[in-house]
């Protein structure tokens, strides 16, 4: 059950142009490849989330090219191809006091749909998506997929 | 190779008689040479005699230091006026220095140097490295810059006075800065605070550290303001002692620093009066007020100045250090008269925003303020650097962030002002004196 966290890259961004082809061409020359992608916007800035394949490679050439980095450790949730199932993920970790902080979601190679949560208690989600049998992604994973 | 202090007791001094003398006995070889200085400054300068003649004074009027409210100010302007060397005493002949100010906010200064005003420059600083304990063996770096500017040239001849080795690497080429740092031992930087927030960055990019790749222990910082908040980021980040540097190239240069106790800069008696006064009204201030600095020097042969307006803002202290010395202290010199800012009628002053942020640990070293005239009415905008170690990834954290230091800033200075956080590196850096204020109501 421990490793059961994805790395997240989260950039603080102020609002200009350019940004996003920058991140891109300094991942596309050091061969990073983006997994999954999201832009919270907040007037003057905003935050740009990603999962990528190599997390501390990601980190050092962003670092190098200047940008303020953080990681951040977050769920990835496996999702059938099921109507409910983003229901019933909230509602089991809403019973057990967990608060889902943001979300967001693409899918996968293999077409199967992959949610990505930032939960403010890491232990618990864990322990209780487990018990309801959902399956969660690592790092190994999200190389693969 | 390094220079240990013996033990706390046995603090050194350059010239221990003046420098513990009592302070009724400095004050009586002030009043000689004040009494020296307006005969030869009557006799010797044509721009002195008519301004004594307008203020209806005659030398033979000034016995006592009282007396000195008798004289005229002097002004930068004065100096202007009589670009390049209309102020002069002495023949051109005897002059073996010219120092000229940049002229960045008016026609350009000349001031002139016999050799007794260098080896008297040179004196008082080396008077000041005693106080924080350089001298001989140590390693100081002078990335002031050489020329005409005196920041460069003043520290280089206090640091060969004092028997230190001067590695004279002049501002710019940081690379280099780190590298011979390390390579040559240096002990003691001195550059402007700015320089030294870009060098202990670059440094960090580069995997340097201060304390256990270098050898620094001091700081010599100066040639623009710093708050008490930004030294103590200096000190905790770098393991350096950092002291305030001051002067003025009218004056000679860098000429005073702050001792080891770090509580005011130590103005030598016997050859400068301080005075603090109402900017406004021009009346003398009683210690311990805030007002702006006024200087007489008491030694310079070729450029002397009475009563010159300096145009800084500080406080006297006339009380006994805990270092020994005897000789009056100007507090921390907050900002000058004229970087003041007037905004919807509250003064403001850039001092007063850093010593602010300087305390706020999740933002960086680096500001701008920007004012401007929306509507009628005067804004204020502080764009602050986003310290890296404290970003968060949750928006509401940054927005959380932006409304402590704008609530922190309304607290001083009674006055809501806009915040906004920007990535690091959006904030110019500068290498000698950083400009903090951008004021498009100007234009």
């Amino acid at each position: 059950m421990d490793e059961k966290f994805i790395k997240q890259i989260s950039l603080f961004a102020e609002n200009k142009p350019g940004h996003l082809a920058n991140i891109a061409s300094s991942f596309k020359e050091a061969s990073v490849n983006i997994r999954a992608f999201t832009i919270a916007e907040a007037g003057d800035f905003g935050i740009i989330r990603m999962v990528v394949d190599k997390p501390e490679k990601a980190h050092r050439v962003l670092h190098d090219a200047g940008f303020t980095v953080s990681e951040t450790d977050v769920l990835g949730i496996q999702m059938e191809d099921v109507p409910g199932q983003l229901a019933t993920i909230a509602e089991v970790l809403g019973k057990k006091g967990v608060n889902i902080d943001y979300a967001y979601a693409f899918v996968t190679k293999t077409e199967k749909a992959f949610l990505i949560i930032r939960v403010n208690d890491l232990k618990t989600a864990v322990e209780t998506l487990y018990e309801q049998g959902i399956s969660l992604l690592d790092m190994g994973d999200v190389q693969s997929i | 190779m390094t220079k240990y202090l013996l033990c706390d007791n046995m603090i050194e001094y350059w010239n221990p008689q003046i420098e513990r003398m009592p302070l009724d006995e400095l004050e009586q070889i002030q009043e000689e040479r004040l009494r020296h200085l307006v005969d030869y400054v009557y006799t010797h300068s044509p721009f002195y005699k008519k301004r004594f003649d307008e203020a209806g004074v005659k030398p033979e009027d000034i016995r006592t230091l009282e007396d000195l409210q008798k004289l005229p100010f002097t002004y930068k302007q004065d100096l202007r006026d009589n670009y390049p060397k209309g102020m002069f005493c002495v023949p051109d002949t005897q002059l073996v220095r010219y120092h000229v100010s940049s002229g960045t906010t008016g026609k350009p200064t000349v001031v002139g140097y016999t050799k007794n005003d260098i080896h008297e420059w040179a004196k008082s600083l080396g008077r000041a490295l005693t106080s924080i304990g350089v001298g001989r063996g140590d390693v100081l770096q002078v990335s002031y810059g050489y020329g005409l500017f005196t920041g460069g040239l003043g520290l280089h001849y206090g640091a060969e006075e004092v028997g230190s080795t001067v590695l004279p690497i002049s501002v710019g080429n940081t690379d280099k800065q780190l590298e011979l740092m390390q390579d040559l031992g240096t002990t003691t930087l001195a550059c402007t605070p700015s320089y030294f927030l870009y060098m202990a960055e670059e440094a960090k990019d580069k995997g340097i550290d201060f304390q256990e790749d270098t050898g620094l222990k001091t700081g010599i910082f100066g040639a623009e303001p710093w708050t008490e908040e930004m030294r103590k980021r200096m000190e905790d980040a770098t393991g350096i002692k950092a002291y305030d540097v001051f002067g003025t190239s009218e004056l000679s240069g860098p000429l005073f620093t702050e001792c080891t106790c770090q509580d005011g800069i130590h103005i030598w008696g016997d050859q400068f009066i301080v005075e603090i006064i109402d900017p406004e009204t021009g009346d003398t201030l009683p210690e311990g007020e805030r007002g702006e600095l006024v200087i007489t020097t008491l030694t310079k042969e070729a450029l002397p100045l009475i009563r010159y307006r300096i145009g800084d803002c500080t406080i006297l202290n006339k009380q006994p250090c805990e270092c020994g010395r005897t000789h009056p202290r100007i507090m921390r010199v907050t900002g000058r008269v004229d970087d003041m800012l007037i905004i919807r009628g509250i003064n403001v002053f850039p001092g007063q925003v850093e010593s602010v942020l300087m305390k706020i640990p999740e933002v960086g070293e680096h500001f701008m303020i920007h004012v401007d005239r929306i509507n009628e009415m005067d804004t204020m905008k502080i764009q602050i650097e986003m310290n890296d170690e404290a970003f968060s990834d949750k928006v509401n954290d940054i927005i959380s962030l932006e409304k402590k230091v704008a609530s922190a800033l309304k607290s001083v200075l009674n006055l809501s002002v806009g915040v906004e956080l920007v990535e690091h590196g959006t904030i110019p850096r500068s290498i000698g004196k950083s400009k903090k204020i951008i004021d498009n109501r100007k234009l």
